[in-house]
């Protein structure tokens, strides 16, 4: 065997299938593993959708077999369980909204699987995410519309070193053409969209399964009573439907108070923030963020904003976590202009061009302008 | 490369194969047609019908040839509490039976047509079905089938069969022997065990995938599950695969004569020990499961190996077994392919951290030391891979 000894992680999907074909055509030693992530009843239907349904894993071991791969599923239902849902469900139930790829990458997808092939004696670890390592560094897809460098930007020297991502310079169509190419089983899958272990996309109403219904009201920022909900798990900062009140001007949810079963709303002037607070904030160079400006983004979809990064010293609490740098902290970033709308839960990516320079995850938020809690 | 995944499948036997070939080979030929090709694949299924009674001590119009061993054991579960009235569906099994009978009875429990009630009777550390708590669990009267293999499939621990018949009986109970794994070996015979229902595969024995048998002693009541020719005595419909049913007669027949050879059974525990010193020489910490030895009576399976590596996830290793070119498992393969905690290693009284580090190392009719020896040399490899895991974790 020549060439590096590298794991690919396939999903099933054609991305992770066209990063396992270029692996091997780049003349790497190439072994495919497939996550098992769910043990839900959805799993066992053939026509389950969502991720890691039994026919994606048929479908990556389809290709791996075309690829002429050995492949291997690995059971870590219980890893993501546990880090990736329960989390999710923890994170709504105190009144943030959670980014669950990010922290599946975080814990499971990307640094615990790269751990373990590590262990196994694999040099690396290719997976279809769009973005690019280069240099050791991070830095956003050649395909803007799809990078996914925001979802891993909690990724330090200890990771990225071992990370090959061989998508990182193309576009969506040509990974497709790729696929075709190759004769790749995969090559006209539709995207997968949405959070993968709700597979109907009612995250309200999986919420609702998992936490109970928790009546409450909707508030306005002085107190008044508008209206009732079912549970404030049901709403993130920045709705505006299903708020169920009539009033003259649109309303949106400023704050989610779950320990008083209350949403409070407001006027869309009120949703503007001028600086947010970062948990768990590292740096991709290991060494930390630094004061300084750089471009933030506050939501995989979302624009990006100037920011000044104010480094606030190392957290007290807050587990470690292993390979991780040894930077995190508390970080606020004194935003150069309002933005709208910004969750606690939600990462929060600094970038400078496309170099990612790291993130955290939002903590608080404080408003532009003044307000009761503010 | 070397193979030692036999109780996963076994390779075919040289004597399958040809019995085989020109089966496959002649013009179409169903074997109930009435004319000279049908009559020439009707023989040569009569032919293994009798080679597969000879192995498990029956009569040859006992066997009822299926598409495999989960379909036998599927038949003979359900089969038979169908074929009691309402109230009299009690079944019990040992907790290390395998998925077709567990799930098969789960299935009757669950299903309100079928109407059953399950007991699982538990198993000892070793793996073997503790008969008092057997007996406990019966319903004279009303219990329709006790089933109790003959040998467990992931560790190779022998059950007391014949006493378990006679518990089944007093009850008033048919006895299941799912002999899948265990029937190439001494010690599986209906007429001396009084077993009334019993489940082979072929490709356990070095025949061909896709067929197997239910014996059915003569009178057990017993309903079908496929409906349509009326083939296998109205048990089991379904045109019958000529070949493949020669391949598992010619299977049967290669076994029993091996088994009669004299030192068969030593020599496959020979083979598993040679085995054993060599891991334990790798690891002193391994710990063994279930009890293969033939020595207590019931009759294991010599050629199994069922060991847990401290420390070290069996998945990780058979990833780097399989790299090296050696074959072995680690407990059962779901849907996906993935491996889960084995309900084997739990009934046991395993936890599922340990389940997921034992790996089966499983020999068979064409074993040799050199294959054991490179196992070994593998698993060496593999340890000083994982060692650094160890330190970390």
């Amino acid at each position: 065997m020549s060439g590096p000894q590298v794991l690919v992680a396939m999903s099933g999907g054609v991305d992770s299938s066209v990063a396992a074909a270029l692996a091997v055509e780049a003349g790497w030693d190439v072994t495919g593993v497939h996550l098992k992530l769910a043990d839900t009843p959805a799993h066992l239907q053939v026509q389950g959708k969502g991720c890691c349904t039994l026919a994606d894993a048929d479908d990556a071991r389809r290709v791996a077999g075309t690829l002429g791969i050995p492949f291997y599923v690995w059971d870590m239902a219980e890893e993501f369980r546990r880090a990736v849902v329960d989390d999710f469900a923890d994170e709504y139930a105190g009144g943030r909204t959670p980014n669950p790829c990010a922290r599946c990458n975080e814990r499971v997808k990307v640094v615990g699987l790269l751990a373990r092939a590590r262990a196994l004696g694999f040099d690396a670890l290719a997976t279809g995410h769009y973005a690019r390592v280069e240099d050791g560094r991070l830095y956003r897809a050649a395909d803007r519309a799809k990078d996914q460098s925001y979802v891993l930007y909690m990724l330090g020297p200890a990771e990225l070193d071992h990370l090959r991502l061989p998508l990182g310079r193309m576009t969506k169509p040509e990974v497709r053409a790729t696929a075709a190419r190759l004769g790749l089983r995969t090559a006209a899958k539709p995207e997968s969209f949405d959070v993968c272990f709700v597979p109907d996309g009612d995250t309200a109403g999986w919420l609702e399964r998992r936490l109970g219904r928790r009546p409450g009201q909707v508030v306005d920022t002085d107190g008044q009573v508008l209206g009732g909900h079912q549970g404030a798990y049901r709403y993130t900062v920045g709705q505006r439907r299903g708020l169920g009140i009539a009033t003259a001007t649109p309303r949106y949810v400023l704050r989610v108070e779950p320990a008083a079963a209350r949403v409070v709303v407001g006027e869309r002037a009120e949703l503007a923030i001028r600086a947010v607070e970062l948990e768990r904030a590292s740096g991709t160079d290991g060494r930390g963020l630094r004061p300084g400006h750089a471009r933030v983004r506050l939501r995989a979809h979302g624009q990006e904003a100037g920011c000044q990064v104010v480094p606030l010293g190392p957290e007290g609490s807050g587990e470690p976590r292993r390979g991780a740098p040894v930077n995190r902290g508390r970080t606020r970033l004194d935003l150069d202009e309002p933005v709208a709308a910004v969750a606690p839960g939600q990462a929060a990516v600094l970038y400078d061009g496309d170099l990612v320079l790291g993130g955290g995850t939002v903590a608080a938020t404080v408003p532009a302008t003044s307000s009761p809690a503010g | 490369m070397p193979y030692l995944d036999y109780a996963a499948s076994a390779p075919l036997r040289a004597e399958a194969l040809a019995a085989m070939l020109p089966l496959l080979q002649r013009p179409a030929a169903n074997p109930s047609s009435q004319h000279g090709p049908g009559r020439a694949a009707r023989a040569a299924v009569e032919t293994a019908r009798e080679q597969v009674a000879a192995l498990v001590g029956a009569a040859p119009g006992e066997v009822v040839f299926t598409s495999g061993g989960t379909e036998a054991d599927n038949l003979a579960v359900k089969g038979a509490l169908l074929a009691r009235p309402a109230g009299a569906r009690q079944l019990v099994c040992t907790a290390v039976e395998h998925h077709a009978v567990l799930d098969a009875a789960a299935w009757a429990e669950a299903d309100a047509g079928a109407g059953a009630r399950v007991g699982l009777a538990p198993v000892d550390p070793a793996g073997r079905v503790d008969l008092e708590g057997l007996a406990a669990l019966l319903e004279p009267g009303r219990t329709a089938l006790v089933a109790v293999m003959a040998a467990n499939n992931e560790v190779g621990t022998g059950q007391p069969v014949a006493a378990a018949a006679g518990l089944a009986h007093a009850a008033g109970a048919v006895l299941l022997c799912d002999a899948v794994q265990a029937a190439g070996l001494p010690g599986v015979d209906m007429g001396r065990d009084g077993i009334d229902l019993l489940a082979l595969a072929a490709h356990k024995l070095g025949g061909p995938t896709g067929v197997g048998a239910l014996v059915v002693r003569a009178g057990a009541d017993l309903r079908p599950l496929l409906h349509g020719g009326g083939q296998e005595r109205g048990l089991r419909s379904g045109t019958l695969p000529a070949a493949a049913i020669a391949g598992f007669g010619a299977a049967a027949a290669a076994a029993l004569a091996e088994r009669e050879a004299p030192g068969f059974a030593a020599a496959l525990a020979a083979l598993r020990a040679r085995l054993l010193v060599g891991l334990r020489a790798l690891e002193p910490a391994l710990v063994v499961n279930g009890d293969p030895g033939r020595s207590s009576g019931a009759g294991g399976l010599p050629g199994l190996l069922s060991v847990r590596f401290p420390g070290r996830r069996a998945e990780d290793l058979l990833l780097l077994l399989d790299r090296q070119g050696i074959a072995c498992s680690a407990g059962s393969a779901c849907a996906s392919g993935a491996v889960t905690p084995s309900h084997v290693l739990l009934a046991m009284g395993r936890g599922p951290a340990e389940a997921r580090e034992t790996v089966r190392f499983s020999l068979g009719h064409a074993s040799t030391e050199a294959d054991v020896d490179a196992a070994v040399a593998a698993v060496r490899g593999a340890l000083e891979v994982l060692a650094p895991q160890e330190a970390t974790t």
